[in-house]
């Protein structure tokens, strides 16, 4: 872990406590979870109780304490995806690749995630990769979405969960 | 953009009223001008790519400087998307592709004429309509909060100016008193629309009214109900909007300070803000003495983290103080003691966004439209088996059988309608019996749902009751925060009953248990999010126990 980068990130939030959610957001996006040695730095330079750190970061879904895969799918399951048929497609995405709701696959390429509506209901159901959204998806689409990010063959077989 | 030399601070009405006129000249009236939307839906369809292949025909195609292109934000018809407009012409594209621009271009900008295979059908008729108030979808919408979504260019202050923006403030900081502001908002009828639909200007006056010199005002953009989503096309599509409400509020309140909770599911609406936030400040409607009233107020932007409770006013406060977000009891008011102790008003994205209108056409005006005890309008996000989804603003009062069939054009594949779910996770579904009557804050809460931000999931007759009631209680045991136990274990024990009703092995005392279970769950929590926890169950009981 790079510390100057961490300090770097700090900084951009002047290192005020009430932004401990901000920095953690940026720090999570900069390696894909929150190392450890990361949240003891924000501690020390924050000035915050160790056990507060761990608690937002513990809290909220947007952080990882283990490190998330390369691009990250989100399935919605907000009502209109769920009536349209968004649990189908978490376990089509599982079953491709090879990896739970809320996994890592073996490559480290994907994470699965469900998440609680998107705000984009009218295209039911939704998935989003990274910061693309796929509207209207069909478990006949899923295959060519995951080959967008990893085209065939790649780590497709070993997977963990 | 205004970012050729460090602006001029707006100081009177009168010099935003001579810049108003000045950029509609600048505008050239009459001039065409292509509009793309590049609300999340249509982008999600593919429009920055239309919008750079119009950009290329016109270039191509010689129009270059005769013609503008504008990339607004969300026109609420998502269902059909990507969406473009052209205007002064007045000519409304559905379902437009990268394909079909350079024939736009050739024959709409270049000769007037219109492409008929891109215009609306009415499904009813099988009549295509070119004119995008004609279509049923938005004939008969009334639009306040979504008053300039997809009209203008929200990266752009220069349009919202242009459209009579930051007039309402300057109207409210050099002609009214704090007072004369609540009042007007108070006498407006205007009630909160993110879900407990308290009346907004007695809320502001207890703020005010609150021991203390530091006031917070915060806006709730943790649009967490599932199913509703007009709080991120607002926040996208009219960011200035947002702003110009919560300044007068901070102004009225006595507070120098705003905050912006936002969603990190919506990045977009992070980006439009910020760009907004740092135009505002250039015009100074945000600083230092804004309109010389010795009035100064700022707004910062803060990301949630992914946690549905945090649209709890209280467990937002605790995020925005950059702690866990778990909520507080409520004996203790946040318009007393809220963020940092200190006085707080917080109302939601939709509610500031009616604020400027409501000062610039008066009190009177508002509360003409809507019912006795629901002024205004509101927005609605009409989704699931209807067959044109995307958001609404209606009057309120407008009944559900017209929203669903006049303005959703029906069920989907005709299918026969069974149920609408409002109100999110706290709401319940009303069924069919009921289709005639008026929405509104109290009827909805009379039928056993609420209003709740707007949300309307339409199920039809192959959407089984007892699912969604599952569904529901299975959200909010993964969202519940787990502070208050009535509602970290009795929700998931409810789940686990009602997965045993829908797999056949119901006991036969399942039913009064769901009951004893939904009244403890009631009593025993902090928060909304507890106390309403047990509505779906409780309405699916209601309307559907066979």
């Amino acid at each position: 872990m790079d510390r100057n980068k961490v300090d770097e990130i700090i900084d951009r939030y002047n290192a005020e406590k009430s932004s401990l959610i901000g920095i953690f957001q940026d720090i999570q996006q900069e390696y894909r979870y929150l190392p450890r040695e990361a949240i003891s730095r924000v501690v020390e330079r924050l000035g915050i109780p160790v056990t507060q750190a761990y608690a937002v970061a513990t809290f909220y879904k947007s952080f990882s304490l283990v490190p998330r895969g390369e691009h990250e799918i989100h399935v919605c399951l907000g009502t209109a995806c769920h009536l349209r048929g968004g649990q189908r497609l978490v376990e089509n995405f599982e079953r491709i690749l090879n990896a739970k709701a809320g996994g890592t696959t073996a490559d480290r390429k994907f994470t699965l995630e469900t998440v609680n509506c998107l705000g984009a209901c009218a295209l039911a159901p939704l998935v989003r990769v990274d910061q693309k959204n796929y509207g209207k998806v069909t478990a006949d689409k899923i295959a060519k979405i995951v080959k967008e990010y990893r085209p065939d063959g790649e780590g497709k077989s070993h997977g963990e969960n | 953009m205004g970012k050729e030399n460090p602006m001029e601070k707006i100081k009177n009405p009168e010099k935003l009223e001579k810049l108003r006129l000045s950029i509609l000249a600048e505008q050239k009236p009459g001039t065409l001008q292509v509009t793309v939307c590049g609300g999340t839906g249509c982008l999600s369809n593919g429009s920055e790519q239309v919008t750079l292949a119009f950009a290329e025909e016109m270039k191509k195609q010689g129009l270059n400087g005769k013609v503008t292109l504008k990339k607004t934000g969300c026109h609420g018809f998502c269902e059909r998307g990507p969406l473009v407009s052209i205007h002064p012409l007045d000519i409304f594209y559905q379902r437009v592709s990268e394909k079909d621009t350079a024939e736009i271009v050739a024959e709409t900008l270049g000769q007037g004429k219109i492409v008929e295979r891109l215009l609306y059908t009415d499904p009813q008729t099988q009549e295509k309509i070119s004119r995008h108030d004609e279509i049923p979808f938005y004939k008969h919408q009334m639009r306040i909060a979504l008053r300039n979504n997809g009209r203008i260019d929200p990266t752009d202050i220069r349009e919202y100016i242009a459209n009579g923006g930051y007039a309402g403030l300057g109207k409210a900081l050099t002609s009214m008193t704090s007072e004369e502001i609540i009042q007007t908002i108070e006498k407006s009828g205007l009630r909160g629309r993110g879900g407990g639909g308290f009346l907004a200007g007695r809320k502001w006056q207890s703020c005010r009214d609150a021991h203390g010199d530091v006031r917070y005002v915060v806006c709730n953009g943790d649009e967490g109900d599932p199913g509703a989503f007009m709080d991120r096309s607002i926040m996208e599509g009219d960011p200035h909007g947002v702003i110009e409400g919560m300044i007068i509020g901070g102004f009225a309140i006595g507070s120098n300070q705003g905050f912006i909770y936002v969603r990190n599911e919506y990045p977009l609406a992070v980006k439009n803000l910020t760009i907004a936030l740092t135009q505002a400040r250039e015009y100074g409607f945000l600083g230092k003495n804004i309109f010389n009233r010795r009035f100064d107020f700022d707004i910062r932007i803060n990301r949630g983290g992914g946690a549905f409770v945090c649209g709890e006013s209280s467990a937002l406060m605790a995020s925005l103080e950059g702690r866990a977000g778990e909520p507080r009891a409520k004996y203790i008011h946040t318009v007393e003691r809220g963020l940092y102790e200190k006085p707080t008003n917080l109302n939601n994205v939709e509610t500031w966004a009616n604020v400027p209108e409501i000062i610039m056409r008066g009190a009177e005006w508002f509360a003409s439209l809507g019912t006795e005890g629901s002024k205004g309008t509101k927005v609605f996000s009409l989704v699931g088996k209807v067959k044109n989804t995307g958001l609404v603003e209606v009057p309120m009062g407008i009944t559900l059988r017209d929203i669903i069939y006049k303005i959703g054009g029906g069920i989907l594949k005709d299918r026969e309608f069974k149920a609408v779910q409002t109100g999110g996770p706290s709401g319940g579904c009303i069924p069919k019996s009921l289709i005639d009557m008026p929405v509104d804050f109290d009827e909805l809460t009379k039928a056993g749902s609420m209003m709740g931000s707007g949300g309307m999931i339409v199920m039809d007759d192959t959407d089984c009751m007892v699912d969604v009631a599952k569904y529901f209680t299975k959200f909010l045991e993964e969202e519940s925060c787990g502070k208050c136990t009535p509602c970290r274990e009795g929700v998931r024990r409810m789940k686990e009953i009602l997965t045993d009703i829908t797999a056949g092995r119901g006991a036969e005392d399942a039913i009064p248990l769901l009951e004893e279970l939904a009244e403890a769950i009631t009593l025993g929590s902090l928060c909304a999010l507890g106390s309403t926890a047990p509505n779906p169950v409780l309405s699916t009981l209601r309307y559907f126990r066979e």
